[in-house]
């Protein structure tokens, strides 16, 4: 940014400053570690000066919010136009309950719903199935049929809200359900908003809900795709999700390099299908986390929107800026949080949120102080949800666009975490791409050694967790936490059974009979399993048709 | 004993976080002991039985979706069952506090939460094998 000669200077007296004043401080004061870096082992300098953008050239590698390579914002104003949507991750128990915690939420100032669904739901099994058994409203809520749909977004108008749903094995048949319910409600589909996870190859790599092999799982999110663009189409269609390979213990880097590795995938295999790059391209979303390394996360976020604007530009020729643009929703990183001290999370929370609003996130989630323990509590989801009101209402950072840009040390963190993830993807690439390098347990084995790296660095004291290895206390065993109500198990297949003597069966049998003939063509399945949907055929019973016709994946284990 | 301790780390239940396993797995590993990791979704029946096949001193379950009420403790009475009640089990995961105590009751020797040095897992191991 400065010329030659000015940079010359500055190159002098930074060496000038090093030998005399440092030299003299270090000589009586030794610093704190003999290396600083960050958790993607950038090497954190003492100081940073003009000498370290000197390669930076603004209009190409920054340009402006709204225009490419997006570095600044997806959007001309950010935050100045309208703040992030704050949608805080819920659901528990049954249908009922999840509703009502969805409208207290609504009551409270949240923007946005975001479904969480229990384990049967993610991977297909009704809650009378044996596997089921003890995970029933466990970790999200129970949905069995549409009957549960329309009980959990009763009295909430689908065509006001934006819904996102965390399901990915089985996300078209809940895409279908969202859209049922929603036309009972006289909403049409073009109306809906939201988001559905879908991201299978994140599933393999780091959060374990996959259920079909690779090439049907690719199969079904292409027919979402190309459904979502012609009858949906303001949903995304995808949330290509760096958060859980972050909570599987990679590092920055690694987290933008093996999410753009799985987008890339993806736009491969619709563009291979047919569809046109600019078709699906712009409904295309990301998922991030928000870790604790504040300035290191906010060159993250900047980096992964730069290079997947390049990405889609000069490696798949997208033409239309919108399919160039990185939108992404952020959770705050629960692996960072204590069950030692909880209320200590509040702080790490507040850190992440700062982190996710000043790289520009689009939507935000914040974990509440309770969650290393159990579910939250509504106490601590309001905390939670006050958190991101505090900084988007009183913070300050939000009046202006990427305040941080132009930071010598932010500059040089945004182009060293992209080199480590160009170089990550070219890796990937030699391998034969993302579902590849999963197979072999490339992706895998990187993630673990970064997160056994990670914790033997927090054993040896290398790297300190407030009240956990430093800073502790003796704490009393009482605290309050959410318990889900074991009587849900029971009632769940008690409406099972009732659903199953009064649907008409007969119909069920005929929807999910053509379904099992259109999974053996080339056909697109969202309209079958729609109809299915529609005749009130449970998730475990679509889902068992496509099993019988996709078979399941088997998970390669890597040590 | 004269061969290294053997060691089972299982997941149970539907929940796919493996980070807490495979950490412990490796670090067992690094501490001499013989691991072998299940991968993700095993039912009680099936870690037992792998216990069983693969001769081991220690079978560590890991949970994190509130199913451990109901899981542990039925590999504890399915080991019993086969005979293998020599075999020591530990459990870790998101366990709040109030259900160790049944869970300790129910025959899991130690349950670790989050925050626990994989040291103090090893020492755990070290000191308290059921079969000499």
């Amino acid at each position: 940014m400065l010329d030659d000669k000015k940079l010359g200077e500055v190159q002098e007296s930074l060496n000038n400053w090093e030998e005399t004043d440092v030299a003299k401080a270090i000589s009586k004061f030794p610093e704190r570690k003999s290396k600083f870096s960050t958790s993607s082992d950038v090497e954190v300098k003492r100081l940073y000066t003009p000498v370290d953008v000197k390669e930076l050239d603004y209009n190409e590698d920054l340009g402006y919010p709204g225009e490419y390579p997006f570095t600044r914002g997806v959007q001309p104003t950010m935050y100045r136009g309208r703040l992030w949507t704050m949608r805080q991750y819920a659901g528990f128990g049954n249908a009922e309950e999840s509703n009502q915690r969805y409208k207290y939420l609504l009551e409270q100032g949240q923007t946005g719903l975001s479904i969480a669904f229990d384990l049967p739901t993610q991977i297909g099994y009704d809650s009378d199935h044996p596997l089921s058994e003890g995970e029933v409203g466990k970790v999200g809520v129970a949905i069995d049929s549409l009957k549960d749909m329309e009980i959990l977004f009763d009295g909430i108008p689908l065509e006001k809200v934006s819904t996102s749903m965390t399901i990915n094995a089985p996300a078209g048949v809940l895409l279908a359900m969202y859209i049922a319910v929603a036309e009972k409600q006289g909403t049409s589909a073009d109306k809906l908003r939201g988001t559905i996870q879908n991201d299978i190859l994140k599933e393999y790599i780091a959060r374990g809900t996959y259920i079909f092999p690779p090439e049907p799982s690719m199969r079904l999110i292409t027919n979402i795709f190309d459904y979502c663009a012609k009858n949906v189409p303001q949903w995304n269609t995808i949330s290509i999700s760096g958060y859980h390979i972050r909570e599987a213990g990679s590092t920055a880097a690694q987290e933008v390099a093996f999410t753009l590795a799985d987008g890339i995938a993806y736009v491969e295999a619709a563009i291979k299908t047919g569809l046109d790059v600019d078709d699906f391209a712009p409904r295309l979303s990301f998922f991030f986390n928000a870790h604790n390394d504040l300035l290191e996360e906010i060159a993250k976020f900047r980096a992964a929107r730069r290079l997947w604007a390049k990405i889609m530009k000069e490696r798949f020729g997208a033409k239309k800026e919108k399919s160039m643009q990185l939108k992404f929703h952020t959770q705050t990183a629960g692996s960072t949080l204590t069950a030692q001290q909880p209320d200590n999370n509040i702080i790490r929370v507040t850190i992440q949120t700062l982190a996710a609003v000043l790289g520009g996130t689009q939507s935000l989630h914040t974990n509440s102080r309770d969650e290393a323990l159990a579910l939250p509590t509504e106490d601590s989801v309001r905390i939670a949800l006050r958190t991101q009101q505090i900084v988007g209402y009183e913070s300050g950072v939000t009046e202006t666009i990427d305040p941080l840009a132009g930071s010598y040390y932010i500059e040089s963190l945004t182009d060293q975490i992209e080199e480590q993830a160009v170089k990550y993807i070219e890796s990937i690439d030699e391998l034969g791409g993302a579902p590849k390098a999963i197979a072999k347990g490339y992706i895998q084995k990187e993630i673990q050694n970064a997160a056994y790296k990670y914790q033997m660095e927090v054993e040896a004291n290398e790297k300190i967790v407030v009240g956990v290895n430093k800073f502790q206390i003796e704490e009393s065993g009482k605290k309050d936490l959410l318990k889900v109500d074991p009587e849900v198990e029971k009632s769940q297949r008690e409406k099972l059974a009732k659903l199953r003597s009064e649907r008409d069966n007969q119909l069920v049998d005929e929807t999910l009979k053509t379904l099992k003939e259109k999974a053996n063509t080339d056909e697109n399945l969202m309209y079958y399993i729609l109809d299915a949907v529609k005749a009130y055929a449970t998730l475990g019973e679509i889902c068992g048709v496509l099993r019988e016709v996709f078979g399941e994946y088997e998970q390669s284990v890597i040590l | 004993m004269d061969r290294p301790i053997r060691v089972l780390v299982a997941k149970p239940g539907l929940d796919g976080h493996d980070r807490g396993a495979k950490v412990v797995a490796r670090a067992l590993r690094d501490a001499g002991m013989e691991v072998i990791y299940t991968g993700l979704r095993q039912t009680p029946e099936q870690i037992v039985a792998g216990a069983i096949q693969e001769d081991v001193d220690v079978v560590a379950m890991s949970i994190l979706s509130g199913a451990h009420n109901h899981l542990f403790p039925k590999v504890v009475n399915l080991l019993k069952d086969e005979g293998a009640d020599d075999v020591l089990v530990i459990g870790g995961g998101v366990i709040p506090e109030d259900d160790i105590p049944g869970l300790i009751e129910a025959g899991v020797e130690a349950i670790f939460t989050p925050g626990t040095a994989t040291s103090k897992i090893v020492e755990f191991i070290n000191n308290n094998l059921k079969r000499q």
